[in-house]
């Protein structure tokens, strides 16, 4: 009802933030945590490049908005249904298998994506894509490596990773679902047809699964609803703990 | 019966040589001559070094936690990149450190364990809380900048490893402790509870900022030594004034006050007459009675016990490629 209101243009550039930021925000959360220091500091590193592309794609789509929402603002003083992050980003980290699965289908994803938006006619989006595309895709050699090592590792962590993508395989049909919105940035040269990535994003991700002797899943259930602001249950708690002070004093700069 | 007379031959022999080693080495050390990992050092200077610097690895690794605690909360999105960024420049610290101790005859997971099992320290002020986001401001104003008073004084550590670890380090940590400063500075001009934030956070981590400097020097354990070796260039006290002289007046900027009644200009001497730490206070968080002591290594232990099976794993797998790659060698000979 409300779609009118809704530039498509803003709209596809939060999508695209939000995604960065809450999986930033989810790697943070390993901070003093990871298996080993080394892995620390890659966590932390990954998480901190998608964290600047969130800051650059929201001031943009602040900026597009014209309303005075600036990166902050956008990111501290929305409510769970005004977030349009793929539901895949918002799942727990559960353990380090769950988290790298996690990382691996949303990194191959974000390459392809980045790789096509290098050409928006948005130049500054064009911009943000050749900038990040280059993180995007140390960021997949990374975890396609740790699919490797804990797929072929030991029994432990084949049986762990294997459980993590089975719970996980269920986000990754919204990766490439369409509507209006992706329609008209793709008429006005601005967006991309995700759909088209899905046959490589598939290849991809079969040629990995497949070397590190990993079965592709075959769950039987899928779920979407982020670009309409239905989210699972995960993301309160992440924007509750991520926006508290900003809220709790609202007057403030920080 | 052979064997043991010839061992016994060469402890004989050695002993004379130990004298004029270590004489040599401290005409070395105080001729200003860089101590190298392949030089000949006498054992407790090794020890001493072991000890010195895998307590400030540790440092470094348990010190993430504190400011990870604010992490997932950081009040806007710079402020969160630049502290990930902070807390990953200690982690590559602590790394950098583990490797510059390992030149010592140590591994890092002999230096880990230590730290885990409780035998090893690390800088006691980490085991006080992180309760508001000044206290993220007041680690980078205070407790970098006390780091940073130790560390440029090891720049000129006569073990040569150690000396160049702190150049490189100590350029990274006074960017840190812009970073805090501009924290504190942002809050102190900002609403009165952000003031009563930035005061607060003073009035807990100013105390705790100037036991890192270590016990007064008539009671240092192992200040003499040290200084004699030039590990050490500088006594603790000797350190704590000058990073006392250099901070006050960051503070009057602020407009904040230090919790100290005693604390006064002295003309006459050219530096600041201070009250008394609670020695009492130290010795009891140094001995496990901080707020966070339990936090603290139970969190790097979990981590550590939690993460067994993703090291087996690329142990594992990396066992796998050698293997797969030794059975076949013709492939790539062809």
């Amino acid at each position: 009802m409300n779609r009118p209101e809704t530039d498509p243009h803003f709209e596809y550039l939060l999508r695209l933030g939000d995604s960065s930021l809450i999986l930033g925000q989810r790697l943070a959360e390993w901070c003093g945590k990871a298996p080993i220091l080394e892995e620390e500091l890659a966590l932390m590193n990954i998480g901190l490049d998608l964290i600047g592309q969130a800051r650059l794609l929201l001031s943009h789509a602040g900026q597009v908005e014209g309303r005075g929402r600036d990166e902050d603002r956008l990111a501290f003083f929305r409510d769970v249904q005004e977030w349009r992050n793929l539901l895949l980003v918002e799942q727990e980290n559960g353990d380090f298998a769950k988290t790298m699965a996690r990382q691996f289908l949303f990194d191959t994803f974000q390459g392809l994506q980045y790789r096509e938006l290098a050409a928006s006619a948005d130049s500054t989006l064009a911009e943000i894509a050749v900038k990040s595309l280059k993180e995007a895709e140390y960021h997949q050699r990374h975890s396609r490596n740790w699919m490797l090592r804990m797929g072929d590792g030991t029994e432990e962590s084949h049986t762990r990773l294997q459980k993590a993508l089975d719970e996980l395989w269920g986000y990754v049909p919204e990766l490439f679902e369409m509507d209006e919105v992706d329609q008209a940035m793709i008429a006005a040269g601005i967006g991309i047809d995700t759909n088209a990535l899905r046959a490589e994003w598939d290849s991809r991700v079969r040629e990995v699964l497949s070397e590190a002797t990993l079965t592709v899943p075959d769950v039987g259930w899928a779920v979407s609803g982020s670009r309409k602001g239905q989210h699972t249950e995960h993301l309160g708690y992440l924007l509750a703990e991520m926006q508290f002070l900003p809220r709790a004093y609202p007057d403030a700069r920080w | 019966m052979a064997e043991e007379t010839a061992t016994a031959a060469v402890l004989v022999r050695k002993e004379p040589d130990r004298e004029v080693l270590e004489e040599a080495f401290q005409v070395k050390v105080d001729a200003e001559t860089r101590i190298e990992p392949k030089d000949w050092m006498p054992d407790a200077y090794r020890k001493n070094l072991i000890r010195q610097m895998s307590q400030h690895a540790h440092s470094e690794v348990v010190g993430m936690l504190p400011e990870g605690n604010w992490l997932t909360r950081a009040p806007s999105l710079k402020r969160k990149a630049i502290l990930m960024a902070k807390i990953q420049d200690e982690g590559g610290h602590g790394l950098y450190l583990y490797s510059a101790a390992e030149t010592l005859g140590i591994t890092r997971d002999q230096m880990y364990d230590q730290l885990l099992d409780g035998s090893a320290k690390y800088s006691s002020i980490f085991n006080y809380p992180t309760l508001n986001w000044a206290d993220i401001g007041a680690i980078g104003w205070l407790v970098d900048g006390a780091a940073i008073t130790n560390q440029i004084a090891l720049c000129r550590c006569s073990y040569g490893p150690y000396a160049r670890a702190m150049v490189k380090i100590c350029k990274e940590e006074s960017f840190h402790q812009r970073q805090g400063y501009d924290i504190m500075m942002v809050m102190a001009e900002g609403t009165a509870e952000q003031r009563r934030m930035a005061q607060d956070a003073l009035n807990r981590w100013w105390w705790p900022a100037l036991m890192m400097f270590g016990p007064h020097d008539a009671e240092s354990a192992h200040t003499s030594q040290s200084m004699k070796w030039k590990i050490k260039r500088s006594s603790n006290d000797e350190l704590r004034q000058k990073f006392i002289d250099a901070t006050v007046p960051q503070a009057e900027y602020l407009g904040l006050t230090i919790p100290d009644d005693q604390l006064a200009w002295n003309a006459a001497e050219g530096k600041y007459d201070w009250g008394e730490i609670d020695w009492d206070e130290f010795r009891n968080v140094v001995n496990g009675n901080g707020l966070c002591n339990r936090e603290r290594l139970e969190t790097r232990r979990k981590a550590h016990e939690g993460g067994q099976w993703v090291r087996e794993a690329a142990l594992a797998y990396a066992e796998k490629r050698q293997q797969r790659a030794a059975s076949a060698p013709e492939k790539k000979e062809i």
